[in-house]
């Protein structure tokens, strides 16, 4: 590991109540699976020096459906969420983006919580939880906010959550119509994405697509939805969704191949949900 | 700091951020578990924690607190995974090797090749010897009585 040891500080919280007193006295970066942070700490290039670990926190790892919101727990694992019936029913949107997050290694380990945190713009669940008009709920010792999945960030991995505050769950209303996942990367297992694709095709007939790996942040498509919406033609759509993505050239692809996939999985979520 | 490390019962004093893989490497003398990426892509370094697979370059030694930990060194010769390994010359160069196994281990019994290559989809193999390495989990398999099975 590149980072110093020496220049570490863990502190460890057993209960939800402890890790909030914990940040209360001072801003800790909150450890999960550690599947983001480590690999940043194992190449030197994590900032962060004082760590709060989160991991024993029992209470933070149910999934559970209640008035009619399906709830993950901040320490629900991609395992956990392929083990659960009530993200089958409800989510299987989900489903396929935990299956595709990695090798079960990284399954046991990732949670959502840690997805939200570390707000890469390729995380994989993001896009699902976007287009699902996801709420993520907020705790600290004076109080608990609740603020939308696509309000959470403010840039590229910036968000609004202040240094008190420790993402203690996630809600998602009830999804009605027909759910679509697609990742495109080097490898089906493992590989980060180079665009993925979550979207809700309605029982009105409005869709919601959410898009990861094409800007800063995941991004809702709200001009193409709108579009599709209003019966636009699928080509019509496209000039709609050419005039919101802009995404950018960098090591995993191009901007013109991002746009390109973009497009057709759009199409292919328009067409197979039909 | 206490955790069960194949089967026994140990106390060791690191760093709680030190990653479990040194910790197993330099504080416990169990060099089997390899390091690869350092990055969670390979798998190389796969352990066994609470019986689910982890890539132990990814874990703070402080989540391993009263923990069963299961490395390579505590198959055993007689591991029936090793010895398909060697019969099917399912390692090349040996370094995916035991975390290959490692990730093996909790398969079902009775998987089939898709459910094999799904299992094993977190460990990488450079010299690409996977046909081996599918056919000696295969073998392994076939001994399903001696393979744990733990979901």
């Amino acid at each position: 590991m590149k980072t110093a040891l020496s220049t570490l500080d863990l502190r460890r919280a057993r209960t939800l109540s402890d890790a909030l007193a914990i940040l209360d006295d001072e801003p800790r970066v909150p450890i999960a699976g550690a599947t983001d942070i480590y690999v940043q700490l194992n190449f030197g290039t994590h900032p962060a020096r004082r760590f709060l670990d989160i991991w024993g926190i029992e209470e933070l790892k149910t999934i559970t459906v209640s008035d009619d919101m399906l709830v993950f727990g901040a320490l629900a694992t991609y395992a956990s969420m392929l083990a659960s019936r009530h993200v089958a029913d409800r989510l299987p949107m989900m489903l396929e983006a935990a299956r595709q997050v990695g090798g079960r290694q990284i399954q046991n380990r990732g949670t959502i919580g840690g997805n939200i945190a570390n707000g890469s713009p390729a995380g994989d669940s993001l896009p699902v939880l976007a287009a699902a008009d996801a709420i993520v709920i907020l705790r600290s010792v004076s109080g608990e906010r609740r603020v939308p999945l696509t309000e959470l960030y403010t840039g590229y991995r910036a968000t609004v959550i202040r240094g008190d505050e420790l993402i203690v769950a996630v809600e998602v209303p009830r999804v009605s119509g027909r759910q679509y996942f697609r990742k495109v990367g080097t490898r089906a297992a493992q590989a980060i994405s180079k665009v993925v694709v979550a979207a809700v095709r309605g029982a009105d007939g409005a869709p919601k697509i959410a898009v990861g790996s094409v800007a800063p942040t995941v991004v809702r498509l709200h001009d193409t939805e709108r579009a599709l919406a209003t019966g636009a033609s699928l080509d019509d759509a496209m000039i709609a969704l050419r005039g919101e993505v802009h995404p950018i050239d960098d090591l995993r692809s191009t901007a013109d191949y991002r746009l390109q996939v973009t497009g057709n999985l759009v199409r292919r979520f328009w067409s197979e949900t039909e | 700091m206490h955790f069960t490390l194949n089967g026994s019962a140990v106390d060791v004093v690191a760093h709680p951020m030190k990653r479990l893989l040194d910790v197993l490497r330099e504080e416990c003398a169990l060099t089997g578990t390899k390091e690869g990426c350092g990055e969670g892509e390979c798998g190389a370094c796969t352990v066994l924690i609470d019986g689910l697979p982890v890539c132990s370059c990814l874990v703070p030694f402080a989540q391993a607190e009263d923990a069963a930990v299961t490395t390579i060194e505590g198959l055993g010769d007689a591991d029936p995974l090793q010895q398909c390994f060697m019969d099917e010359v399912g390692a090349q160069c040996g370094i995916c090797t035991p975390g290959m196994i490692m990730a093996a281990r909790v398969l079902v019994a009775g998987a089939s090749l898709e459910e094999i290559r799904v299992g094993l989809a977190g460990n990488l193999c450079r010299c690409t010897g996977y046909a081996a390495i599918y056919r000696a989990v295969q073998a392994a398999q076939m001994k399903a009585e001696t393979v744990v099975v733990t979901r």
